[in-house]
């Protein structure tokens, strides 16, 4: 992969053309900024304050727990910096650096009556438990995209590898590998899902591990089929005459060729995968209760039809997230396009 | 020949353009042509001369959106380049048709030959039913296929590759055109073959009295075939004279240059002390023909079938056949590219028996070059990483070394060291090819097989490419054997010359005796039609 990076004049071309498409350029930015945006979220939306000054001390509290005593209060506990009586503690002694929105995927605002619309204090409202659903969208987005991102590779690494020992080596291997993606494909995924996460607590890493077992599918056929017609093209001929082994023949020489399938299909994957999360989590067999989830929020807008901006805010997010991404995927794919 | 007579087609100051974007290439300038009735006028020049862009542009197949023609196209009158496409079309396989260079794509696959001629027979005469059948049948015998009648029904892929070239005669000759274009009509067949179908092409513009524009890069060819001949250089006409005049006094260097770039010259003598290098003994390559539902082997194709031969160090042997003789599967074989059976030895050692995995050490003493130059260099790699990959794979892994012998190697091939950064799309066909035995000399092998190394490369490059390989076999004392179908670079390449026809040799010998006294009446057909 040394060619992506440094940039070959066909990848330059490439590079090129993706920019050339200017809904796909600036999807990729305004994607790339959200993106970057949630990373960092627990410096935009956090209940702690990012820095405190007390007595002549910086304190670091989104990093770092700090006990109540630290600032001079009672107990050995983690200090509530929401609280009027932390406020009460630090005030005449320094001061707080809060970061943009106060309020983490989880705190709860009890001051406002659950669901609370949108308000100064609340940008997007609350949900039906008082959570701030700015905050949870922050999150979910990250989760979202981290999830699907994961996704991809893993399932994108185990597809090319399957799809390339099948093209590659073609007879036997290629005819029960394929038996076998037939009958696997022909599992109903989602049933599946169901009833395994109620053997076990799905977690982010559990719902990847179930979700990569049906996944890598997509893309075993593309890259076996160019193993198949690359197995054969003079240079790859040439390259074995040299005496290469075929491990090195499979991933210098033919992989190149699979990876501009591969690439031109890896956004729609990620669409799918995060598609997919959010719909488990909608239904309630997804992330476990309380993680901020775009599902939970669709759920909790068809529950509470009385408060539109938990269902408007998850739409909105959702069709915008996938909406930069399919741009994204369609740039990609033009600019792979041989015959453009 | 009717030269008094008004010209037919006349081409005056014909400029074409390509423009992609922002740029424009000029493909054709300032050419000027005579067509007269009855004659064959002959277009040659090296790939990339315009000779075919030319003849596109009479008939405007040319893309539209992409080029641009300035000038004039006389024809019965009219200016082909400004009339209507209505009427562009009456005139298209009606008073003038074209002939393509690929018979195999230049069918639909999913049409019949009845249906492919009753096309055009539909379109320009109306005709439909048991009168076109009739015409149909007619326009076949006319073409020489065998049994016409019984081909009607047949698809293309039924077809030989001869056989789909006359059923494309076939198509144009339907409504008798005053003009035929061929472009390059015999290129991709085999000699035998070519000759036939010129034959027929002679004989039916006899019969006829049709003009033909033949195309060509082929000077043999265009001697034995065409009355005048004009010479393409770079999108320039830069003579046009008649046939005698033009092989016999060419004014032109260029010209000159194209008639001496017939291969010629002796291969290098090999050193005395020669040991034998290879040995091939019962080669035999069968693949089965499954049928069935069990899928059992009910017959075998016999790509290679029995044959033994011996290759001695410093030595050339030329291996000659049409396509699907087993040459190039042969060559396969003999590097364990393509299973086979029977005993391979080199240097003795008996090749046959070891796995792949025990063969990798005896890979660097023993290569291959193929016919493709576009198709054998990976095109994402630099010139010096697919030079240096083989020095790498027979763990060399100093880089300063590496680089070394790669700019040796690239000298040693005649290009500049510095071109080791760019990558093989900037370089030309003959470039290519260079690079391509760079790689494979960087190695220091014992035996290169060369499989068509010239047959993709025009005339004045080939050559080049022959010089080449013969210095490098002389410093090198290097084994070679050398797989062609043409007859002329063999000559100029073998010590000796095996013949092969479907899977089997039918004459070994010496270059003198094979081409100055063949004994096999294909060897002499094969020398026959080749020069």
């Amino acid at each position: 992969m040394a060619g992506l990076i440094t940039l070959n004049p066909l990848n330059q071309r490439r590079w090129e053309s993706f920019c050339h498409n200017r809904r796909a350029f600036w999807s990729l930015w305004i994607f790339l900024f959200l993106f970057l945006l949630t990373l960092i979220a627990e410096v935009v939306a956090n209940d702690k304050p990012l820095l405190v000054k007390y007595d002549n001390q910086f304190y670091f509290p989104f990093l770092y727990n700090y006990p109540e005593t630290t600032f001079g209060g009672d107990f050995e506990l983690e200090t509530d910096y929401r609280q009027e009586y932390a406020r009460e503690l630090i005030e005449p002694h320094g001061w707080m650096f809060w970061p943009p929105i106060r309020y983490s995927y989880d705190t709860i605002n009890y001051k406002r009556v659950a669901p609370a619309p949108p308000s100064g204090e609340n940008w997007l409202g609350t949900d039906d438990q008082g959570r701030d659903v700015l905050a949870r969208v922050i999150y979910g987005f990250r989760i979202s995209v981290l999830f699907g991102l994961t996704l991809t590779l893993f399932s994108s690494l185990i597809g090319v590898t399957a799809g390339a020992f099948q093209g590659y080596y073609g007879g036997k291997i290629d005819l029960f590998g394929q038996r076998f993606i037939d009958i696997w494909s022909g599992l109903p995924v989602l049933y599946l899902l169901i009833i395994l996460s109620s053997f076990v607590e799905p977690g982010f890493w559990w719902l990847l591990g179930i979700m990569m077992l049906f996944s890598w599918m997509a893309l075993v056929d593309v890259v076996r089929a160019e193993f198949l017609r690359g197995r054969n093209l003079e240079y790859v001929r040439a390259a074995r005459a040299l005496g290469m082994n075929n491990s090195r023949v499979m991933f210098r020489h033919i992989l190149p060729n699979a990876m501009v399938a591969t690439l031109t299909f890896m956004p729609f994957i990620l669409t799918g995968a995060i598609t997919t999360l959010t719909s488990l989590d909608f239904l309630g067999f997804g992330l476990p209760a309380g993680s901020p989830s775009l599902g939970e929020l669709i759920a909790q807008g068809k529950a509470n039809l009385h408060a539109p901006w938990l269902g408007i805010t998850a739409f909105v997010t959702l069709s915008v997230m996938l909406t930069l991404l399919v741009f994204i995927g369609e740039g990609a794919r033009d600019a792979m396009d041989p015959r453009k | 020949m009717t030269t008094a007579s008004e010209p037919l087609l006349q081409i005056r100051d014909l400029n074409i353009e390509f423009f992609n974007g922002d740029t424009c290439e000029t493909a054709v300038e300032h050419a000027f042509l005579d067509l007269y009735p009855g004659e064959t006028l002959a277009l040659v020049g090296e790939s990339g001369s315009g000779k075919s862009v030319t003849a596109q542009s009479i008939l405007q197949l040319l893309p539209r959106a992409h080029s641009r023609c300035s000038g004039s196209i006389q024809f019965a009158g009219e200016n082909l380049l400004d009339i209507d496409t209505g009427t562009l079309r009456r005139i298209r396989g009606d008073r003038i048709s074209m002939i393509f260079q690929e018979p195999m794509t230049s069918l639909n696959p999913l049409h019949s030959v009845q249906k492919q001629i009753g096309e055009v027979l539909a379109l320009h005469r109306g005709l439909s039913g048991s009168a076109a059948e009739q015409r149909i049948i007619e326009l076949l015998q006319l073409v020489g296929i065998q049994d016409a009648s019984k081909r009607l029904n047949a698809f293309p892929h039924e077809l030989s590759g001869g056989q789909r070239q006359r059923v494309m005669i076939a198509m144009a000759l339907a409504n008798e055109p005053e003009i035929l274009i061929a472009d390059e009509p015999t290129t991709a067949l085999d000699v035998t073959v070519q000759r036939q179908i010129l034959a027929l092409l002679h004989e039916l513009q006899q019969k006829l009295g049709m003009s033909i524009l033949l195309i060509s890069h082929d000077l043999n060819l265009v001697r034995h075939n065409a009355h005048r001949v004009a010479v393409m250089q770079q999108g320039k006409i830069v003579e046009t004279d008649t046939t005698d005049n033009i092989f016999s006094s060419p004014k032109h260097p260029y010209t000159r240059m194209l008639i001496n770039a017939e291969p010629s010259g002796f291969p290098v003598a090999p050193s005395d002390s020669s040991e034998t290098l290879l040995q091939g003994e019962n080669l035999r390559i069968w693949f089965p023909i499954k049928r069935g539902v069990l899928q059992r082997t009910v017959d075998h194709v016999k790509a290679v079938n029995d044959i033994s031969f011996s290759l001695q160090q410093g030595e050339t042997l030329g291996i000659v056949g049409e396509s699907g003789s087993g040459k190039s599967t042969l060559g396969l074989a003999l590097l364990r590219l393509q299973s086979s059976k029977g005993a391979i030895y080199f240097h003795d050692q008996p090749l046959h028996q070891l796995s792949q995995k025990a063969l990798r050490p005896f890979r660097r003493e023993m290569q291959i070059v193929f016919q493709d130059p576009f198709g054998s260099l990976s095109p994402r790699m630099t010139i010096a990483d697919i030079i240096g990959e083989g020095l790498e794979v027979h763990g060399m892994q100093d880089e300063q070394q590496r680089e070394q012998l790669i700019i040796k190697a690239l000298e040693e091939v005649g290009l500049e060291p510095e071109t080791r950064h760019r990558y093989p799309h900037e370089f030309s066909g003959g470039q290519r090819q260079r690079i391509a035995i760079a790689r494979v000399m960087v190695l220091k092998p014992k035996l290169v097989i060369l499989d068509e190394p010239t047959s993709a490369l025009d005339r004045t490059v080939q050559s080049q490419i022959i010089d080449l390989l013969r210095n490098l076999q002389a410093h090198h004392n290097l084994s070679y054997i050398f797989i062609s179908h043409d007859l002329a670079v063999v000559r100029a390449m073998s010590h000796r010359i095996m013949v092969m026809r479907n899977g089997t040799v039918v004459e070994e010998g010496s270059r003198e005796q094979i081409f100055e006294n063949p004994r096999h009446e294909y060897t002499q057909a094969l020398l026959e039609a080749a020069f």
